[in-house]
């Protein structure tokens, strides 16, 4: 992980301090709250339905123990005991006052955390694979990127009052875990026919209320360019994106209505202006970010350890919870561990201070004190030995992390809905609770397989519900909670948005609509190891809707 | 529940309030006649027609000092005339979450900052139910 | 509307001058971008600075021609959050190479002093006349920057470049 140096603490100390003296502004009326909307947000500070949020960035997904400790503190000293772990890899808190965000954030500076630009109509927190730096099918760290990036993006001069938010994914993986295609800028690690490394570059991605996958206008970006291309990307849609009407801002707008050969030509123009200037990156430039990044010491260590085999033999939970939770590392003998924030009957990504002190702990005795955020709103310990996983298991258990549902059914990814949220048409947190209890039966679990489902509360689609093999999305009808479903999404590498499966159902019916898609499913695969996406794709979505509507 | 932030029309359709969230600490309150704010719902200033809800929105719209973002709230009047939240948004505004928050460990909830809203976390039956 | 450049209060030394009017002989003026385009050929000839106020929804490269003869380019942010001007400000000082006075106007507050000053302006006609008093404070405010700008300050990335061979620490978050 990238360790601070004296001007990245500098920047974020002076950052707390400018955004004292504005809170303090407010607070005495020198500032309206039309004034200082704009600069709460650059600090991540929105205002919801019971009082503010604090949303910190987790650049990347990747946390030290003495970060997540320092999580851990802001939780129980400014707000209710409890964080959130978000879509995007941040983290949320929901109970904070303004009055005391100043010195939240000088705490949280202290080991080099803020919360900027994790709102505004600027670039916000880049997100990569959390498998980053130790996947097996990885050619580099995407994180040495999404860090130069990071840099170059925090309060520039220039894109800082964009058309609307923007939101930049790398990935370096075969497989993309990172959903790089509802990104508005994506870039994906390739070869070309001379084995050089560089940038497939992706724009317009973005779910709401018009769902875009991200178009390819740069098939091979060299890396060296990496920065002059995004800058010339974010000038042209500084420029040109629409200003008119908030829900036609994002670039994904720009996108389609120039058509991606329009764009790409745009920016090729504008980058032609800029590139092999002072943003081309030697080597030295890269190496002065790379050299800042912490790898551990890995020991030299076999894979499949005599205690691994035998932990297995001693307990069926164990063996369980291996096949479920833990995958294969880099480095042999190493593995890489997830923890679910998804216990049956919890909110989906939550985790208390209690917890978090826990698995820092944890981090520090297994994982080189290191630990990572999905933007399927669980924890990674990305660096344990396979001769600790029995000791680690029994450490999660007690904490209340090893349910074995990762990527199952109840591993349910969703925003905060109605309950929290004032953009919220309806709640999601108890839709997916009751989910959660219907299927609380880890057989019939392992039984349906990978099955990602998705809840968002309303159409800003913060809970990714367009990529949900289930998606569902919270509407108001007459004052009345219902719920569109959609089926077939997906948001890895063969990215595909849902296709709405019929009328909205009530909030009283949606858990019974997703038992009756699993039992649709069971009867309609090909085969027990057809996944749920495969059997929806070869069936199509007419049977499951005749299923489900059925009766409705 | 659709977000007041997208009303642009004064409609009233029945008794409203004017409510919003306190600066200094994003509690919820609600405009009081003699132009205070209160997180109490039954100190609230009742309208009852277009005219007084733009009277009492104007005047909030003003204390930008004190309150962020008014808005026009619906509310349902009890027998003895007290008022109560209009649709489940505003219900969850005054009481809470309609879910258990996050416990410690091994413990009970936070003490000081104990947060309880009578609100049972909900299986199959909608909140609103009449 | 308080006017500071260099770090204090100034005079404006511009006249605004209407579309339709004489403009006052040997003194700065400063015009419209519609009556610019009209009459640049003339207005380049005149007698005394030109400037010109230019809207933030056309492409500056279309001054390209004039650049060596403008004085003064305001660029218009009619509210804060409309950025387009930033990005207008950095192509005519970064790559239009534009030397002149680069003038904020419209809804410029405290709290974009920094951004504009990196953006390259040096000529603010501030909104608000607590905030003119504030100026010097305001981008006194950060000392260290990721990215280059127009200001010329150099950017961390190179900072560090030339710092690497000095001490390294092993300092952990």
């Amino acid at each position: 992980m990238y360790v601070y140096d004296a001007f990245d603490r500098t920047l974020v100390a002076e950052r707390v301090e400018e955004f004292r003296d504005q809170v303090a502004r407010r607070l005495s009326g020198e500032l309206t709250e039309d004034e200082f909307k704009p600069l709460r947000l650059m600090n991540g500070v929105y205002l919801q339905l019971h009082a503010y949020m604090l949303r910190t960035a987790i650049p990347y997904g990747t946390l030290s123990s003495a970060q997540l400790r320092m999580l851990a503190h802001v939780a129980r000293k400014y707000d209710r005991g409890y964080g959130h772990f978000t879509t995007r890899q941040n983290i949320q808190y929901h109970w904070i006052k303004l009055a005391e965000l100043p010195d939240a954030m000088a705490d949280l500076a202290s080991v080099g955390m803020h919360g900027m630009q994790t709102s505004g109509n600027c670039v916000r927190n880049i997100t990569t694979d959390q498998w980053a730096g130790v996947a097996p099918d990885e050619t580099e760290d995407p994180r040495v990127f999404a860090e130069l990036i990071r840099q170059h993006v925090t309060l520039h001069p220039e894109f800082s009052f964009m058309p609307r938010k923007f939101k930049i994914a790398v990935g370096t993986a075969a497989r993309d875990r990172a959903a790089l295609r509802i990104h508005d800028l994506a870039l994906q690690l390739h070869r070309n026919a001379e084995g050089e490394a560089g940038f497939e570059v992706m724009v317009g991605g973005g779910l709401g209320r018009t769902p875009f996958l991200a178009q390819t206008i740069k098939p091979f970006l060299a890396k060296r360019d990496v920065l002059s291309y995004v800058e010339a990307v974010l000038r042209t849609y500084n420029q040109f994106g629409r200003r008119d009407n908030i829900y036609k801002a994002r670039i994904k707008i720009l996108v389609h209505e120039l058509g991606p050969e329009a764009f790409a030509k745009e920016v090729d123009a504008e980058w032609q202006s800029i590139k092999d200037g002072t943003l081309t990156l030697d080597d030295a430039a890269v190496a002065a970010i790379a050299d800042r990044f912490f790898y551990p010491a890995y020991e030299r260590l076999a894979d499949g350890p005599p205690q691994l085999a035998e932990a297995r033999r001693a307990s069926r939970d164990f063996d369980l919870w291996l096949g479920n939770s833990v995958a294969n590392h880099k480095a042999p003998g190493y593995a890489i561990v997830t923890l679910s924030l998804k216990p049956e009957g919890g909110t989906p990504g939550d985790a208390t201070a209690e917890q978090m002190d826990a698995i820092a702990d944890l981090a520090v005795r297994y994982s080189f004190g290191e630990i990572r955020v999905g933007h399927e709103q669980n924890l990674v310990l990305p660096h344990v030995a396979q001769r600790d996983l029995s000791a680690v298991w029994q450490a999660l258990q007690a904490i209340g992390v090893a349910t074995p549902n990762v990527n199952l059914v109840s591993d349910i990814i969703s925003c905060p809905g109605l309950d929290y949220c004032s953009l919220a048409n309806a709640r999601s947190i108890p839709i997916a609770q009751e989910i959660t209890r219907r299927f609380h039966n880890l057989d019939l679990q392992r039984d349906l397989g990978r099955l990602h489902v998705n809840i968002s509360g309303c159409i800003n689609a913060c809970g990714h519900h367009h990529v949900g093999h289930i998606g569902i999305l919270g509407v108001e009808k007459n004052g009345e909670e219902f719920y569109q479903i959609t089926l077939g999404g997906k948001a890895d590498e063969g990215a595909t948005l849902g296709t709405l499966l019929g009328p909205a159902v009530p909030y009283g019916q949606v858990a019974d609509v997703v038992e009756d898609i699993a039992a649709a499913y069971l009867e309609l695969r090909e085969r027990p190891d057809e996944l749920f996406i495969d059997t929806v794709k070869r069936a199509g979505i007419e049977p499951f809707r005749e299923r489900v509507y059925a009766t409705r | 529940m659709t977000s007041p932030l997208e009303q642009k029309k004064i409609r009233v359709a029945g008794p409203v309030v004017v409510t919003a969230n306190r600066v200094g600490d994003g509690a919820v309150v609600y405009h009081r006649a003699d132009g205070g704010w209160t997180t109490a719902l039954g100190d609230a200033a009742i309208a009852t027609d277009a005219e007084g809800a733009r009277a009492l929105l104007a005047g909030a719209l003003a204390d930008d000092l004190r309150a962020v973002g008014p808005y026009i709230a619906p509310v349902k009047l009890s027998a003895a005339g007290q008022p109560r939240p209009g649709n489940l948004r505003e219900m969850i505004r005054l009481r809470g979450p309609t879910i258990d928050l996050p416990v410690p460990l091994g413990g009970t909830a936070m003490a000081s900052r104990a947060y309880t809203h009578g609100v049972p976390a909900v299986a199959a039956a909608s909140l609103f139910g009449q | 509307m308080p006017l500071v450049e260099n770090g204090k209060l100034v005079e404006d030394r511009y006249i605004r001058a209407d579309d339709d009017a004489p403009l006052p002989e040997r003194v700065p003026v400063l015009v419209s971008a519609k009556r610019f385009l009209a009459e640049a050929d003339m207005l380049v000839r005149r007698d005394g600075s030109l400037g010109v106020i230019w809207p933030n929804d056309r492409r500056v490269a279309e001054l390209k021609p004039w650049l060596g003869h403008l004085a003064l380019i305001a660029l218009e942010f009619p509210k804060f959050r409309d950025g387009r001007a930033y990005s207008q400000a950095r192509q005519l000082r970064e790559i239009l190479g534009f030397r002149g006075t680069l003038r904020a106007t419209g809804d410029v507050l405290r709290d974009q002093f920094t951004f504009l000053v990196r953006a390259g302006f040096d000529s603010f006609a501030v909104k608000k006349p607590a905030d003119a008093a504030a100026f010097a404070a305001s981008i006194g405010r950060f000392s260290v920057f990721y990215q280059p700008g127009a200001d010329g300050r150099i950017s961390a990335l190179r900072r560090r470049l030339h710092t690497t061979d000095a001490a390294k620490t092993s300092e952990t978050v």
